[in-house]
């Protein structure tokens, strides 16, 4: 164990498995002699090489191809978007390509490929430069969606994104990459792709978070609890496949449940994790499972604007008071 | 790089060089207390300065009509000025208030000004390219005989965009002037490690059935006689051009970039081809200005751009309500 940064945690990551692996390699826009635009791939250059470790020009429906291409003839490339952003540029490649290629060839071939980078409302960068992608993609059969919130989850999950056979959109959080916290030694450390983590245990209400949101949520609970509501926090982390039975075992003790998320309410995650609920455990609920969501509207570039569109720590203790008809 | 026009016959009159050494060396001032507020955390998100590439901007929007139209990418604040921008819309832009250009809502990298013709500083490398062939189509479907002139960087010449719109703007003979600012880098990757060819003319110009025109971008008089004979073109109806115009970025690709990439000696190189200074000299040498009157200049320009930041400091923030408002022309129906 050591206390590492949750850049540092997704490096650790991708190189202590470029080294189990020679078919896995590093690709994206200044990853290698840049050493990353948010410098995680930071000395990877120098460790492995420019075979291993590749700058490409700004051409991400280009590279993105490239990278499934070779994903199916048996490499294993992690492919980093500078920001999320930027992924829809190659939207068709990933939806198209990516995500239908074993399904569309009767399983005759697969593609092992990690698309990774940061996301989210980083601060002041404007509508083009802030998306929350994670609904876009998980609407999608075919493509595993994970989001760590932990330097913990970002290096176990992206080892066993890597690891793993299918294509994954991994998808980190720009305000998370310099979080420290504790991480594991152990080279086969791995999180289990579709496995929650209840991060704080509870009685009265169940919050669902990921990501970047789960900090504010940990503080709204810390707050519940101030007045006596004991909230259980539950951090998805695997968007795409959910683990409904952690939520349904979360729910069917506390009969209550609020979600909490980054991204614009309609037809968002948290549209569809609510439905998951309803149609497996209606009976269990008390209130009407209730959301906390950025507001529906395109990032403005405002500070003033912007910190009123997200979700905040009293816009989720006034939906938890709802659901517990307080 | 960087020997100014012989002096056989100026391009331009002695009114309208004094008046682009002016918008230059504004352009420059803003950019210079830009990044003292973005230090100061006025100016947030990210942040790209122009400081080095004026005379490209002046030099071609200097020779348009006023019903020309304008596209840029995320460095965009000199096309806005040299488009004639108000500096204090800027500004204000910057600082996030609602007297801003955009009202608050696109920061330094979404400046635009309809009126002016200036559609946008847009920040998804290559994004706006299409954009500008898509007015061009305009004009051209109006019967019009404006232009429109779209700037990019020399790394958006990898986008699949780019591609797609010369070959459609060749194709249907479209009014788009399109301006690669090779500034010999994209972000922190050197041209040649993003380009098969270093020869950017080739790669945009000739492979699409356009003329390719490689220029000296920090000599502005060269800037504005090459962009005039593409004007010509567009408005005759002979279709797009390309241009080449080779300059170089002072400054860091962001605010945030450390420029680790570039040797001390290569940025004070390129220094010696800064265009205002070289064209402040070529004036001088003709005579068409003299030191008092420059003097007199830069404390003027100083005092515009302290008046616009006073301006932005002063200006109210957007309201709450604002939120919701300009996102469709229909009533906004928020699904929350
Ligand atoms: C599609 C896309 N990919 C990546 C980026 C991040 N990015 C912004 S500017 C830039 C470099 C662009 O360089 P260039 O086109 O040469 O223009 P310059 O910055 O030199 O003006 C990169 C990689 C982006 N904004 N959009």
């Amino acid at each position: 164990m050591a206390v590492i940064q949750y850049r540092e945690a997704l490096r650790q990551a991708m190189v202590e498995e470029m080294e189990r692996d020679d078919r896995v390699f590093l690709m994206g826009e200044e990853v290698a002699e840049y050493n990353g635009a948010y410098k995680v791939s930071q000395g990877m250059l120098d460790q492995f090489g420019p075979r291993r470790i590749i700058d490409t020009p700004i051409s991400e429906n280009g590279f993105c191809g490239i990278g499934i291409g070779a994903a199916m003839v048996g490499l294993r490339p992690i492919v980093e978007f500078m920001t999320f952003s930027f992924s829809y540029v190659a939207f068709d490649q990933l939806v198209n390509n990516a995500a239908n290629m074993r399904y569309m060839s009767g399983g005759q071939f697969s593609v092992p490929i990690v698309f990774r980078g940061n996301s989210g409302v980083g601060g002041s960068l404007g509508a083009t430069h802030s998306h929350r992608p994670e609904a876009f993609y998980a609407h999608v059969p075919g493509l595993t969606v994970l989001m760590p919130s932990t330097p913990a989850d970002a290096k176990g999950m992206l080892k066993a994104a890597i690891r793993s056979d299918d294509p994954i959109i991994f998808i980190e959080h720009e305000n998370l990459l310099g979080d420290k916290g504790e991480v594991s030694d152990d080279r086969d450390f791995l999180v289990p792709i579709g496995k929650a983590s209840i991060v704080r245990p509870g009685r009265d209400v169940t919050l669902i978070t990921y990501s970047r949101m789960l900090k504010i949520t940990l503080a709204a609970a810390e707050k519940l609890a101030e007045e006596g509501i004991d909230a259980e926090v539950i951090d998805l982390r695997s968007i795409r496949p959910l683990d409904i039975d952690t939520l349904v075992t979360s729910v069917s003790k506390t009969h209550r449940a609020v979600i909490i998320e980054e991204d614009w309410p309609y037809c968002g995650i948290g549209a569809g994790i609510s439905d998951r609920i309803m149609q497996k455990a209606f009976d269990e609920l008390d209130a009407p499972i209730r959301r906390v969501t950025a507001k529906d509207v395109p990032v403005p570039y405002s500070r003033v604007l912007e910190a009123a569109m997200l979700p905040d720590v009293g816009k989720v203790v006034a939906q938890v008071h709802d659901v517990l008809y307080r | 790089m960087a020997q100014t026009t012989t002096e056989a016959k100026p391009a331009v009159t002695r009114n309208q060089s004094v008046g682009w050494l002016r918008q230059m060396l504004l352009i420059r001032r803003f950019e210079e207390q830009s990044a003292k507020l973005y230090q100061q955390q006025k100016i947030l998100g990210f942040c790209h300065l122009y400081s080095g590439q004026e005379a490209v901007a002046v030099g071609s929007i200097g020779v348009l009509r006023e019903d020309d139209y304008v596209f840029t990418a995320y460095r965009d604040h000199g096309h806005a000025i040299a488009r004639g921008m108000d500096p204090k819309a800027g500004m204000a832009e910057m600082l996030g208030k609602v007297s801003g250009c955009s009202k608050g809502k696109g920061g330094s990298m979404h400046f635009f000004d309809a009126e002016k013709g200036f559609m946008g500083g847009h920040a998804i490398v290559g994004s706006h390219i299409p954009l500008a062939a898509g007015v061009a189509f305009a004009i051209k479907y109006k019967g019009g005989d404006q232009a429109c002139l779209c700037y990019f960087g020399d790394g958006a010449m990898d986008q699949g965009a780019l591609h797609e719109a010369f070959n459609i703007a060749s194709l249907w003979k479209l009014p788009v002037i399109y301006i690669v600012e090779n500034n010999m880098m994209s972000m922190g990757t050197q041209l040649h490690r993003h380009s098969w060819t270093t020869d950017l003319t080739l790669r945009g110009g000739p492979a699409y059935g356009m003329p390719g025109i490689l220029v000296d971008g920090n000599d502005i008089e060269e800037m504005a006689r090459v962009t005039r004979d593409a004007l010509r073109r567009a408005r005759a109806g002979e279709g797009p051009s390309f241009i080449e115009a080779k300059t170089y970025r002072f400054r860091g690709h962001s605010m945030s970039d450390p420029m680790k990439y570039r040797s001390k000696e290569e940025a004070e190189k390129a220094k010696e081809g800064d265009p205002i200074v070289l064209f402040e000299s070529l004036l001088k040498e003709r005579g068409w200005i003299d030191e008092p009157t420059l003097e007199e200049m830069h404390e003027k320009i100083k005092a515009e751009v302290e008046e616009a930041i006073q301006f932005a400091e002063h200006a109210p923030e957007p309201p709450l309500e604002s939120l919701y408002q300009d996102i469709t022309v229909a009533p906004f129906i928020p699904q929350e």
